[in-house]
């Protein structure tokens, strides 16, 4: 192919032309899958086909709103379109017949509407309005919820591989000097200037080099990098090609954990797609580049999404970390200069290609530039995706974005960057979310997980949650972190089975130190963080489990204890019955009681007793 | 029918078969052996110790070293699994949404113990760190099937789907 | 060649330039502990004991692995690196039995001699400890795989002889553990018991088998042979106890120099007062034979007739 000019009006007009139809788009990512999306669909199909309807039928990716899946998103020529929530099959006739044939929204089922210049509906807040979108910019994520992410047209209609057209015409040093221009910083959690590294490649002496995207996010409660990869492929192979042109590669290897076959599927049809239309191959777009893609499907191992361990991996070795220096981009993959960054970075090269470096160093705050994807779950509102501007406070994306804390229960903590972050309490919530701020409050950006806490959640726990997770994760080559992970461990559960000693706070104190200051790679000098910051931020919950025997939160099952309030108990047995070890006695019609030592608190009496007779302390 | 490479023997069943077409299409490629453990596990279901030999003469990388990578990456299994894997979410999410009372109700389900596998080869439980639906927490994955929001009651329904 | 110059301890240090932080220091006197670094596969870094503060660095620093850079500010014995190194032997000895009483390796042993200048005294931190079956299968090496600590120095001189790469490690995390191909033991394995993985061993987890129980340490003289088998020229250090020769063990094997077991056996032959009977691996068995078949001679002999 010649350059995209030539075809790109003629998609965008087709692209056009689909907007002006009756259509119904229902969100199949991941999560909308899971949540019964491909049910929906098949309803919607059935429902149309019945009432021979003429709507065209499409879907989309994540828009971001997890809590409100399934979505669907409805629109008529000239209207807005409706995006409805929590839509199940059983909900598909009644939208249909309100929307689509009697073009009345169902309001009390509508999240947003999405105006695209045609009218809109009274009472349904614009997405940009809305209380989930208000603070967000959408840049990344633009695509996201918005297009079809099989078809490249839907690509290439939104200004998709524009990026790369204008990068086959620039030098390539002017795109490394937009992308130094631009601010952007590594967004898989170490936050290196992404321009300093490709000039690191670039200015590198070698015959052969590599653009490797690692897209091995493994954070438990992150799932940014898996949105994008599902919501908007071709995004991310445009910014490896524009990296490849501008640094000198002609190789490319993205290395998706093996957990997200969605993601691998999507990835594997835009390279088929690109590779037939003369955007991926040799001579791109006409021009003497050429740029080869491939996958690379992990095998399960969080420690691949360090990135010297990640190279290893792509060799077919075990995926440990290697020493560095030499860092990769002069020793990387097969020994050859190799410029590794992860999906969202790779993502944002085309905007920053497109609309120039200082437009995205405008957004964000001074050392950290542009916008930052995050993923919000815990015990809050509204979980979900959202995209917002670097320096935004913590307080606003929980309170604001992500609705407050669930069940009206009170805000504890909010962990950031995965399990090598920490926990930070109330009094850290306005500090605003940049990589420098959150290190000083003893957290991370990390690849942008923000798990929210309430009272409810033992900071203990906490703490022995992220150890198991990085103990098992360890990769076992360095004595630090393959010992000292499980030595923490084995504290910290003892800790929350109340046979805690005093000394154990210290023991902790000295072996996270050691690991933080000795350990390999930056996982094991990581793993450590969710101690420190519950030592630092929740100390006082310690001491209750180690000199009380206390579990503050009601948590930690061997903390706590049944008993039978007397005055509410009569004596009616079915706790006798609920119990699966004989630890409560009574007569019939007198108050029962619990023997604390036959008890094994496994609280299946609670529920049973309609008198609420059972209390747990 | 195929010739094996290295001992020159036929093969003849057809889970071999495809196994010397597998390793004749990674043969050129560089860093073979993960693709090729996971082509492999996906024709046998898993990785028996022969397969692996085959694997290290073919791709001329030394057994300890092909064990030594097998046993690193949790996806590879060396004993048979079930027709279905259910993969329990324990992420923090999932975590804090009582992920872990999902997971007690299915080893007492399935009488099973997490890494087991039924005795009718029917499922496979294994807990795993995080899937990416934490939205959804507590999540469950049974093959590529994603199930969100669960209740232990809800179980024995979900399961039932699978044969 | 162009060198640089840095500060070890407060004393001005010149080197070439590439020398590692390890032999920076140590040429210059001070003593740096290692477990994992080897001179013929270096740049490991996985046991962390040769840590050092470098000015400036974020993290301290594995002086195994660091190049020395011009204007470099460095202390081997400052009290975050004599901590670090504490909590790293406590690691170590928590997950290890702690029977230098009869361990063969007592006296050469550098986890021994580490705990004792770091004085760590027997492991505080309880839990979970490795538990693995000894395993003697192999005539001529004893692994006792619980005392190992993973520096892996036997797996890398034993894969860097291609066609032998043997071991590996296997697992990941805590579980991580030198093993053959399957987690076997090794007469079951491929190993030609050459000797080269006990001869980098720092620790009691790799010994001779034909010496258990027979020596200590210290009461043995040692003097170096140099084998004639082939032209490599492989060294050998012969063991006399009260002026009795009992065995015949590898030095560290040098780069080109394999080992191989009929040059310990032919050594052994030939010094040693009381030479073990020779074994050799017969299908999946070990079974005692004629020196003569085991040295490869019988088809030597064989040919004169």
């Amino acid at each position: 192919m010649g350059s995209l000019k030539e075809v790109r009006s003629s998609i965008e007009e087709a692209y056009k032309k689909k907007l002006d139809r009756p259509r119904i788009i229902v969100g199949l990512g991941t999560c909308g899958m899971a949540a019964g999306g491909t049910k929906v669909m098949a309803a919607i199909e059935t429902e149309v086909e019945k009432l021979g309807l003429d709507v065209d039928l499409d879907f989309t990716s994540c828009i971001g709103m997890c809590y409100a899946e399934p979505v669907v998103e409805m629109g008529l020529p000239g209207a807005a379109s409706v995006v409805y929530g929590g839509v199940y099959p059983e909900d598909v006739a009644q939208l249909i017949e309100s929307h689509m044939v009697n073009k009345t929204p169902v309001t009390d089922k509508a999240e947003i509407q999405i105006s695209a210049g045609g009218a809109t509906y009274e009472g349904i807040p614009v997405m940009e309005k809305s209380p989930y979108y208000e603070k967000q910019v959408r840049s990344v994520t633009s695509r996201l919820g918005r297009t079809n992410p099989e078809r490249i047209e839907d690509y290439i209609a939104t200004g998709g591989y524009a990026g790369l057209e204008k990068a086959l015409t620039m030098e390539p040093q002017e795109i490394i000097n937009q992308v130094k221009i631009s601010g952007l910083r590594g967004r898989g959690g170490g936050g290196f200037p992404t321009g300093t590294k490709w000039q690191f490649v670039a200015d590198a002496v070698g015959d052969k080099k590599y653009i490797v995207c690692n897209a091995d996010e493994g954070d438990p409660g992150a799932f940014m990098d898996r949105s994008v990869l599902e919501g908007d492929p071709h995004a991310i192979m445009e910014g490896m090609m524009i990296a490849g042109y501008a640094i000198g590669a002609n190789e490319g290897v993205i290395y998706c954990r093996a957990e997200y076959p969605l993601a691998i599927k999507r990835l594997n049809m835009a390279i088929a797609v690109a590779e037939e239309m003369g955007i991926l191959g040799d001579n791109i777009m006409g021009t003497d580049f050429n740029f080869k893609l491939r996958i690379k499907a992990g095998a399960g191992a969080f420690v691949c999404g360090e990135e010297t361990a990640l190279l290893n991996s792509i060799e077919g070795k075990r995926g440990m970390p290697r020493v560095r220096p030499p860092f990769p981009a002069h020793k990387g993959l097969w020994q050859k200069p190799t410029c590794l960054n992860n999906v969202e970075t790779f993502a944002n090269i085309p905007f920053i290609v497109r609309n120039g470096g200082d437009w995205y160093a405008s957004m964000g705050t001074e050392k950290s530039k542009g916008s930052k994807v995050f993923c919000l779950t815990g015990k809050i509102n509204n979980t979900g995706l959202a995209e917002v501007p670097m320096g935004i406070t913590l307080r606003e994306v929980v309170f604001n974005i992500a609705g407050g804390i669930a069940d009206g229960k009170k805000f504890k903590a909010v962990q950031s960057g995965g399990p090598s972050g920490g926990c930070l309490p109330a009094e850290q919530l306005d500090l605003p979310i940049d990589y420098d701020s959150l290190i000083s409050g003893g957290a991370m950006m990390g690849s942008g997980g923000l798990v929210v806490m309430d009272e409810g959640t033992c900071m203990v726990d906490v703490a022995k949650f992220f150890l198991n997770f990085t103990q098992l994760e360890s990769c076992g080559k360095c004595t630090p972190c393959r010992e000292g992970t499980k030595r923490l461990l084995e504290i910290l559960e003892r800790i929350c089975d109340g046979l805690g000693v005093p000394e154990d706070i210290d023991t902790l104190e000295r072996l996270a130190k050691t690991i933080k200051t000795s350990a390999l790679c930056a996982l094991g000098q990581t793993a450590p963080n969710p101690v420190l910051t519950t030592l630092r931020y929740f100390r006082n919950e310690y001491e209750a489990h180690i000199n009380e025997k206390r579990c503050p939160a009601g948590v930690c099952p061997e903390l706590l204890t049944y008993a039978i309030v007397e005055d509410k108990c009569v004596g009616c047995g079915v706790c006798i019955k609920a119990c699966p070890v004989g630890a409560i006695t009574g007569e019939k019609k007198a108050a029962h009681t619990i023997d604390a030592s036959k008890c094994v608190k496994c609280g299946a009496c609670v529920p049973k007793c309609k008198f609420d007779a059972i209390v747990q302390a | 029918m195929a010739i094996c490479k290295c001992t020159g023997e036929q093969v003849e069943s057809p889970q071999d078969v495809q196994l010397m077409e597998l390793l004749e299409h990674y043969r050129e490629y560089d860093g073979a052996l993960i693709p090729v453990l996971q082509g492999a596990q996906d024709i046998y279901g898993y990785l028996p110790g022969e397969v692996l030999e085959t694997i290290s003469k073919e791709l001329k990388i030394p057994f300890s070293e092909v064990f030594g990578v097998v046993t690193f990456y949790s996806q590879f299994h060396l004993k048979p699994r079930g027709r279905n894997i259910i993969r329990v979410c324990l992420g923090t999410a999932c975590h804090v949404r009582g992920g872990s009372k999902i997971f007690e109700g299915l080893k007492e389900i399935l009488g099973v113990d997490n890494g087991g596998t039924t005795e009718d080869l029917r499922f496979t439980l294994e807990s795993v760190a995080c899937i990416g639906a934490c939205g959804l927490a507590p999540v469950i994955m049974i093959n590529d099937d994603t199930h969100g929001r669960l209740t232990n009651d809800g179980l024995d329904k979900i399961l039932e789907q699978y044969e | 060649m162009s060198t640089v110059a840095l500060t070890i301890n407060g004393q001005e240090v010149t080197v070439p330039k590439g020398t590692r932080l390890l032999d920076a220091a140590t040429g210059a006197g001070f003593f740096i502990p290692t477990f994992c670094h080897d001179e013929n596969s270096p740049n490991y870094g996985g046991c962390r004991i040769c840590v050092v503060e470098v000015k400036g660095a974020r993290n301290l620093v594995a002086s195994c692995c660091a190049e020395a850079l011009d204007g470099m500010v460095v202390e081997t014995e400052s009290e975050a690196v004599v901590e670090a190194r504490k909590t790293i032997l406590e690691l170590m000895l928590a997950n290890h039995p702690v029977d230098c009483l009869t361990c063969d390796k007592a006296g050469d042993c550098r986890l021994q001699d580490y705990a004792f200048r770091y004085d760590v005294k027997a492991p505080t931190l309880g839990g979970e400890r490795k538990d693995y079956e000894f395993d003697d299968s192999n005539p001529y090496i004893n692994r006792d795989m619980n005392k190992c600590i993973l520096c892996a120095k036997c797996v890398r001189t034993c894969q860097d002889v291609e066609e032998r790469a043997v071991i590996s490690l296997a697992y990941r995390g805590f579980n991580t553990k030198v093993a053959p191909a399957l987690d076997g033991n090794l007469a079951t394995s491929e190993c030609v018991s050459c000797g080269r993985c006990v001869s980098v061993c720092p620790v009691g987890a790799l010994t001779y088998k034909s010496l258990s129980g027979k020596t200590r340490s210290w009461e043995v003289a040692k003097e170096q042979v140099t084998c004639t088998w082939c032209d490599a020229g492989c060294q050998f250090d012969l063991l006399r106890k009260n002026g009795k020769a009992v065995g015949v063990v590898a030095k560290a094997p040098s780069e080109g120099r394999p080992l191989c077991l009929k040059g310990r056996l032919g050594l052994e032959l030939r010094y040693n007062d009381e030479p073990m009977a020779p074994m050799i691996k017969k299908g999946d068995q070990y079974v005692e034979v004629s020196w003569a078949e085991a040295l490869g001679l019988d088809e030597i002999i064989e040919k004169l007739k």
